[in-house]
């Protein structure tokens, strides 16, 4: 029998930032301190943290934009430091910020992303306006600036970027912060739509519990770089004997979610 | 100590993964970076057209800051073969300045402009050869800067009543763009310096392509610099290409061998010499995490 091998897996896993101060002293502060988790192909995996707890490095070092000061990391069997290639072309990431060439339209974009995997232009004519479609973008503006776009219209963009190269590992930083009631359900939907139909493996790094809860076969809670934990919601719950996630992240750190001290803004800057 | 969750025998058993059987052979990845090149420059046309009013502008603005150089002709008061001479010397000077300046600009706003977009980290996280993607852009900044070029060179000759009638335009070109390889490997080690230096790093390609020019004999020959910037001058392909498009020009020579070769040898190098830098550099940037957008 044909052994499975993890979605991803990360074994203590280390990231140490430097900055000098304005007294040219070097600081050094750890954004990812031993991490250790595996993910099976096909699990939704929430990390929940507040700002700066190391969400959007653990994302980086995933998609080979970081490298690690330690331990290793691995999507499918591909090391992403000797391999990252490999990894490159199994990983798509959605960030907070929907980067994109804001003259270009949101058609050029997507063909642009899409041409660095291989896709021509008579496959991005036809998978554009139907990915498009997918994630409930009105593909009759497609050829509209993306300057001209709606801070949501410009996230589902991001997402159908995404998925247009068929990745097997999915990124999510932070999806849907910053974005209306609205576009936040269809976003959040589309991700469902995404785990239903294909067979993608999800991590989810968010600091919206409720989405977390939703979304996620496992949640985990990102604190100042160390991973507490990674289990499905209803064993946290148990585990701190308590009713929300909310109560449980105050369980395990003895902070509420919201208290962000001085130490989390200051570890942003670095993280 | 290590925060352990779900742990479990990492998986380096069986091979490269499916990304490299589905990557499958090498014509299927050598088809891929092709795709990925065609990209590079579809998005610098797509770019172009979108900012086209500025590129006429600063068109203009080239135009009018080549006359003020070449007018230093006129103010010579040589007989009017000489000064038809130093006029076509001064302008050929300008106008390969204009088009490394363009090859120096792209190759720098490489990582530049993408970091400013916010679209670096994935352009940086796709499955594209540096080296493919680094020649993307060289290649649309080489075409654009010919066409730019020879607009400029055109437009200040008819200007100014600059005569060429042995000219050898074909040769020319062709010099121009045997250099534009080497151009273009100058040009990657210079466009790791935004990388490097997220705030000042694109201005420094400025600073790399003015040495360039100045130990080249942008304006006057390499002879009247002191020995040491002779020597220097002997490793810069600009050198080559001022020489060699002065004489075809002006003298409609073709191509020469000795202005040929340097170019094929610098060229060798400057590419791989180039990619190494850069690589270098991005590894700098993804250890202190210098990718990622500021500002």
């Amino acid at each position: 029998m044909q052994q499975q091998h993890p979605a991803v897996f990360v074994r203590d896993l280390e990231k140490v930032f430097g900055r000098r101060n304005g007294l040219g002293r070097r600081r050094r502060r750890a954004a990812l301190r031993g991490i250790s988790f595996a993910v099976e192909r096909g699990e939704c995996v929430a990390v929940l943290g507040q700002n700066g707890s190391g969400k959007s490095t653990l994302v980086r070092v995933l998609s080979t934009l970081l490298l690690p000061d330690g331990g290793e990391a691995w999507i499918f069997d591909c090391d992403v430091l000797r391999d990252a290639r490999s990894v490159r072309r199994l990983v798509n990431r959605v960030s907070v910020e929907a980067s994109f060439f804001k003259k270009m339209s949101a058609a050029e974009n997507l063909s642009y992303a899409a041409r660095f995997y291989g896709m021509g232009p008579r496959e991005t004519r036809a998978a554009v306006p139907e990915i498009l479609t997918k994630v409930g973008f009105p593909p009759e503006r497609r050829g509209e600036s993306m300057e001209h776009l709606s801070r949501g219209m410009q996230q589902k963009v991001a997402l159908a970027r995404a998925l247009l190269t068929s990745p097997v590992l999915l990124l999510l930083d932070e999806p849907t912060t910053g974005l209306d009631p609205r576009s936040k359900l269809e976003v959040q939907e589309f991700i469902r739509q995404v785990r239903a139909k294909h067979d993608a493996t999800i991590i989810l790094c968010t600091h919206d519990m409720a989405e977390a809860e939703a979304l996620s076969d496992r949640v985990g809670i990102l604190d100042r770089g160390r991973l507490l934990f990674l289990e499905p919601v209803e064993d946290v719950k148990r585990r701190f004997g308590v009713e929300t996630l909310e109560e449980a992240f105050f369980a395990a750190t003895g902070r509420t979610f919201e208290d962000e001290s001085d130490e989390e803004k200051d570890r942003e800057v670095f993280a | 100590m290590s925060s352990g969750v779900g742990s479990t025998e990492p998986p380096r058993s069986a091979g490269r993964g499916f990304a490299a059987t589905g990557a499958g052979t090498a014509a299927v990845e050598m088809r891929h970076q092709l795709v990925g090149l065609f990209g590079i420059v579809e998005r610098n046309v797509y770019l172009t057209k979108r900012y086209f009013l500025w590129d006429i502008a600063f068109m203009v603005w080239t135009i009018a800051n080549t006359l003020t150089i070449v007018f230093i002709a006129r103010a010579a008061n040589l007989p009017p073969g000489r000064e038809n001479t130093l006029a076509t010397m001064l302008l050929v000077g300008a106008t390969i300045w204009a088009f490394l300046g363009i090859i120096f600009e792209f190759m720098t706003e490489t990582v530049a402009w993408e970091r400013w977009e916010g679209t670096i980290e994935y352009t940086f996280m796709a499955p594209l050869s540096r080296l493919v993607h680094l020649f993307g852009q060289g290649a649309f900044a080489v075409l654009y800067g010919l066409i730019r070029a020879t607009i400029l060179f055109f437009a200040v000759a008819a200007f100014i009543g600059i005569h060429a009638p042995r000219a050898n335009y074909g040769a020319a070109l062709a010099l121009l763009a045997l250099a534009s390889v080497s151009f273009i490997g100058v040009g990657i080690m210079a466009s790791v310096l935004p990388l490097i230096s997220p705030e000042k790093g694109a201005q420094l390609g400025f600073v790399a392509q003015g040495v360039m020019l100045v130990v080249s004999g942008v304006y006057y020959p390499v002879s009247v610099m002191p020995t040491w910037m002779q020597w220097i001058a002997k490793v810069s392909p600009a050198t080559y290409a001022l020489r060699g498009d002065r004489n075809e020009i002006l003298t409609g020579a073709g191509l020469a061998w000795a202005d040929v070769w340097p170019l094929l040898v610098i060229g060798a190098f400057s590419i791989p010499i180039g990619l190494l830098v850069f690589k270098t550099g991005e590894r700098y940037a993804k250890r202190h995490g210098k990718l990622k957008r500021s500002g």
